[in-house]
């Protein structure tokens, strides 16, 4: 019951940041919007049972990307003319039509999905920091360490791509 | 009103990736674009953790953890690509930025 109640309003401001993120003119505004939006996701994570995951979703998403993306536009220093003007091209109406056609079929496909029902009993400490955190440093001990090298290249690539002389 | 079936997660899922997509589609400014991608991302964390729900098994919760170290080196190396090409372009617009096309 208060399922229903807490997830139809988060839906809505999940999907209304992500819309007010499009069709904000200023990038600025976007990324605002775009945190709106990540913390309405982040509280369907927590309906979904997955605690941790909703914290790194603020942390990691809203928090530390979300600062990277209004602190390189702060830098970038953009003035009014180096904005897009708002233009209805067959290009734009056809990449909207696309999307709207890419959303109206998969629910159709969603709503016939057999046994629907979320179960209700979950396993002691479902989501919780303990047993993902077990489950990480257990069975996917591999995909963590290779991503641990992959930030490493990430750090030293975008250093070397950002940077005038090296 | 009871609780929520599972395709209505999926629904609201594949929803914020159509405005991703949609982003990546109609914006022309750089950074706009970018942050569709990483909407988008959002929306496939969002499928798996209500699968992971749903099937009671936290595998998806892990897939969702390595998804959001992905999207932060990603966003690291994406804006630092866009640094570099309003150094040496002097724009954001997509439609500029098009010399490997041809």
């Amino acid at each position: 019951m208060t399922e229903a109640i807490l997830f139809y309003p988060m839906a809505l401001v999940a999907i209304g940041g992500a819309l007010g993120m499009i069709v904000s003119r200023n990038p600025v505004h976007g990324a605002m919007f775009l945190v709106l939006s990540f913390f309405g996701i982040a509280s369907i994570y927590v309906l979904l049972a997955a605690e941790l995951i909703a914290a790194l979703q603020v942390i990691v998403y809203a928090g530390a990307i979300m600062v990277l993306f209004v602190f390189v536009i702060m830098l970038l220093n953009l003035h009014e003319d180096d904005l897009e003007r708002p233009r209805l091209t067959p290009g734009t109406i056809l990449g909207g039509a696309a999307a709207l056609a890419f959303w109206m079929i998969s629910f159709m496909i969603f709503a016939d999905l057999p046994d629907q029902t979320m179960p209700v009993e979950l396993s002691e400490g479902f989501g919780k920091v303990a047993s993902v955190g077990r489950l990480i440093f257990g069975p996917f001990i591999l995909p963590f360490e290779s991503t641990s090298i992959l930030l490493l290249v990430a750090m030293v690539g975008a250093i070397v791509v950002a940077k005038p002389r090296i | 009103m009871g609780s929520v079936p599972l395709s209505h997660y999926l629904a609201l899922g594949s929803a914020l990736f159509a405005v991703g997509f949609a982003a990546l589609l109609v914006r022309r400014n750089a950074l706009v674009v970018f942050m569709g991608v990483e909407l988008m991302l959002n929306a496939a964390n969002m499928t798996f953790l209500a699968f992971s729900r749903a099937h009671q098994t936290m595998s998806g919760q892990a897939a969702a953890f390595f998804v959001i170290a992905v999207a932060a080196a990603e966003a690291a190396v994406g804006l630092a690509i866009m640094i570099a090409l309003v150094r040496n372009r002097n724009t954001l617009n997509v439609d500029e930025v098009d010399t490997l096309k041809y």
